[in-house]
């Protein structure tokens, strides 16, 4: 699934709760990027892209993919608690980080704790937030391909939709999604998504620079959550893109790529 | 032997454009409450009451009720409220709850205080099965699945130590969590009434049951993979240090019995119709893959050898006919004078202590289930308590399944 053209490491790191997965390459500054609620898409364009400015780091949370699993862990803060331990153990800190969806969530979670440890923070489609109109769409009573197939505006003109979501998905493709999926349910069954009490917390974010990037056109978390978080992160920018869905990253990855590099620099 | 009565209580309405073979086909959770008609409900309620009244006055020893939600093939949404009403309205037939959904209730002090209440109002007669739930249950009442196996044994320890031990108690469980456990109510049987665990797919259940030493009563799954799962029990056992028998295994299938071989076979058929369960063979429903995924809800690892038999039923082209059902022995239908020698089959096959024998639903009237009642009590349960006898067939009210010692007031 990954991009060929492109070398990566994957390696397997010990930390104080297990074994954790991690994919990393690229030099320079240290990028962390937060999967969604399937688990590790694979190594994509625009994980690459952003590999040629910074070294990007790309776990599998606890739980997803081959990453153990915490058992104490049974909420979106608790994940978020564990990064932030792993950030100090690998002595990082003031670092960017990207969070996709579910990934998203686990950042605002993390630089609410501790909003120092994050310097500049790009919430793609963030999952954490109840909408006042809509409602996010349940991962849990529909099946992933049906999920991923929601996740675009118009999943038959995206050239990479097929890699993130094959016809014909493998056994091991199948497996993992389901590890995704029952461990996002672990972590956010009830409530579904979202955290009643992030919109109050996510105000200590004053000193840390904030994108909301979105497609104008999500049926996976609605519209209205993006504004919450807009309004409730204080100089925080949101950018929707038209005719885009939930997976901007894929969706519209150049004009995706180009908006993340611009802010992170 | 045990024998019990079972059926789902279908939502049967035959106004409805799903009901009957050539109605349309229910994906299960996609039929909106909107249709239901509570005058249809009010007279079915009351029928299948009627019915279980009946079944005890043709001598069955156990009223078998189930649970599901947010579906019409089961209309046991409220099973303790059924349970009730029969504690007051039935005399001697132990009422058999197979079961209480335990892990989707946030507050199990409240199945502690209804299940106690139940048994003393029945002096002494319910018999108190636990459930994990399908999907179906979880979903409805939005309970984590991921959790499911969890709670459900918390809830169960729980409950065992409310209704044994003196309160007042605190419990600072993973899932639950109480500052005063103190029930003033408490069960008429001692020191519990006796527990029984239902189920088809789950292999970390059964080895559960077997372990507490909980009778395992295995739900309308072939033969072979139903002697299977038995085995994964005994060897279990085995590993405890005990020898599992008879009673400490159930089994339940469809039996209809009628006047003649021609309106036997035409009133089974109606198991198979109706707004049935879409997770058994040959229905009218459709399951919903989605709901067979739901995140986390039995380790997709540990399964029974009944589960790829359970699933192969499900709607779709692997579903089974009414007439495959009919060769493996899942519908057993004829006359008193065909079906006992079937039944004796199944006893020899299995050596269940407990049986129930699953009646009156699907599209089937309340006259195609008293028919087969009546010649079920004249008939069927003389001999299948004669075959019993024979082939040394305990129930776990003859033999203790906790000791594998005969009760002192054992018949």
């Amino acid at each position: 699934m990954s991009d060929d053209s492109n070398n990566y490491q994957e390696d397997f790191i010990d930390t104080p709760t297990g074994k954790l997965q991690i994919r990393s390459s690229g030099v320079g500054e240290p990028l962390l990027v937060l999967h969604g609620e399937l688990g590790f898409p694979g190594w994509l364009k625009y994980h690459s892209k952003l590999s040629n400015v910074y070294n990007v780091m790309a776990p599998s949370h606890p739980g997803y993919d081959k990453s153990d699993r915490i058992d104490w862990a049974m909420n979106i803060g608790d994940i978020a608690g564990f990064y932030l331990e792993l950030l100090d153990d690998l002595k990082l800190d003031h670092i960017r980080v990207v969070g996709l969806s579910i990934g998203a969530w686990i950042a605002a979670e993390m630089a609410i704790r501790d909003p120092r440890k994050i310097s500049k923070l790009v919430l793609v489609s963030p999952m954490g937030l109840k909408p006042d109109k809509g409602e996010i769409y349940d991962i849990y009573l529909n099946l992933a391909k049906e999920y991923l197939n929601e996740s675009f505006y118009d999943s038959e003109t995206v050239p990479d939709f097929k890699i993130v979501c094959p016809d014909e998905p493998s056994d091991d493709q199948l497996e993992l999604w389901e590890v995704g999926r029952e461990q996002s349910a672990r972590l956010s069954w009830k409530p579904y998504m979202y955290n009643p009490t992030l919109p109050y917390l996510l105000n200590r974010l004053k000193s840390t620079d904030v994108l909301i990037i979105s497609g104008a056109d999500n049926r996976i978390v609605p519209v209205d959550s993006l504004n919450k978080y807009n309004d409730a992160i204080p100089g925080s920018t949101l950018k929707l893109i038209k005719e885009c869905g939930h997976r901007v990253e894929i969706e519209k990855q150049d004009e995706f790529i180009l908006t993340v590099k611009n802010f992170l620099e | 032997m045990f024998i019990g009565h079972f059926t789902e209580r279908p939502y049967q309405d035959p106004k409805s454009g799903y009901f009957g073979a050539t109605g349309l086909s229910i994906k299960d959770l996609t039929l909106s409450n909107d249709v239901y008609d509570p005058i249809i409900g009010s007279d079915l309620y009351n029928r299948y009451l009627d019915e279980k009244i009946y079944a005890e006055e043709m001598g069955f020893d156990g009223l078998m009720l189930n649970e599901h939600h947010s579906s019409p093939f089961c209309m046991g949404s409220a099973v303790n409220v059924e349970a009730s009403i029969l504690a007051r309205i039935t005399k001697k037939a132990k009422i058999v709850l197979l079961g209480n959904v335990l892990p989707i209730w946030d507050d199990p002090l409240w199945l502690v205080e209804q299940l106690s209440t139940i048994d003393l109002i029945s002096k002494g007669r319910l018999v108190s099965g636990w459930v994990r739930g399908t999907a179906r249950e979880s979903v409805a009442h939005n309970s984590p699945p991921a959790y499911n196996w969890e709670r459900f044994q918390e809830a169960h320890d729980f409950i065992i130590k409310a209704w044994t031990e003196p309160g007042p108690f605190r419990w600072e469980g993973k899932h639950y969590q109480y500052r005063y456990v103190n029930p003033f109510v408490k069960p008429y049987q001692k020191p519990h009434p006796p527990i029984m665990l239902p189920g088809v797919v789950s292999r970390d259940s059964v080895e559960w049951a077997a372990r507490q030493r909980i009778p395992y009563i295995m739900l309308a799954t072939q033969l072979e993979p139903t002697r299977q799962s038995f085995e994964i029990y005994k060897e279990t056992a085995k590993e405890e240090g005990y020898e599992a028998g008879s009673q400490n295994f159930g089994y339940l299938w469809k039996v209809h019995v009628d006047e003649t071989e021609e309106l036997a076979e035409e009133t089974a058929r109606k198991f198979v119709q109706g707004p049935s369960n879409p997770f058994n063979a040959g229905n009218e429903g459709t399951a919903n893959e989605a709901l067979m995924k739901l995140p986390g809800m039995t380790s997709r690892k540990r399964t029974l050898p009944t589960v790829s038999a359970a699933t192969a039923n499900r709607g779709g082209s692997g579903s089974k006919s009414y007439e495959q059902q009919i060769a493996d022995y899942t519908i057993i239908t004829g006359t008193p004078k065909t079906v006992i020698p079937k039944i004796k089959h199944v006893l020899e096959y299995l050596r269940p202590g407990s049986v129930f024998f699953w009646d009156g639903d699907g599209a089937m009237t309340h006259d195609d289930q008293m028919r087969s009642l009546r010649l079920m009590g004249e008939e069927v349960l003389p001999a299948v308590r004669e075959i019993a006898k024979d082939l040394e067939l305990n129930s776990p009210f003859d033999v203790d399944p906790k000791t594998g010692l005969p009760f002192d007031n054992a018949d």
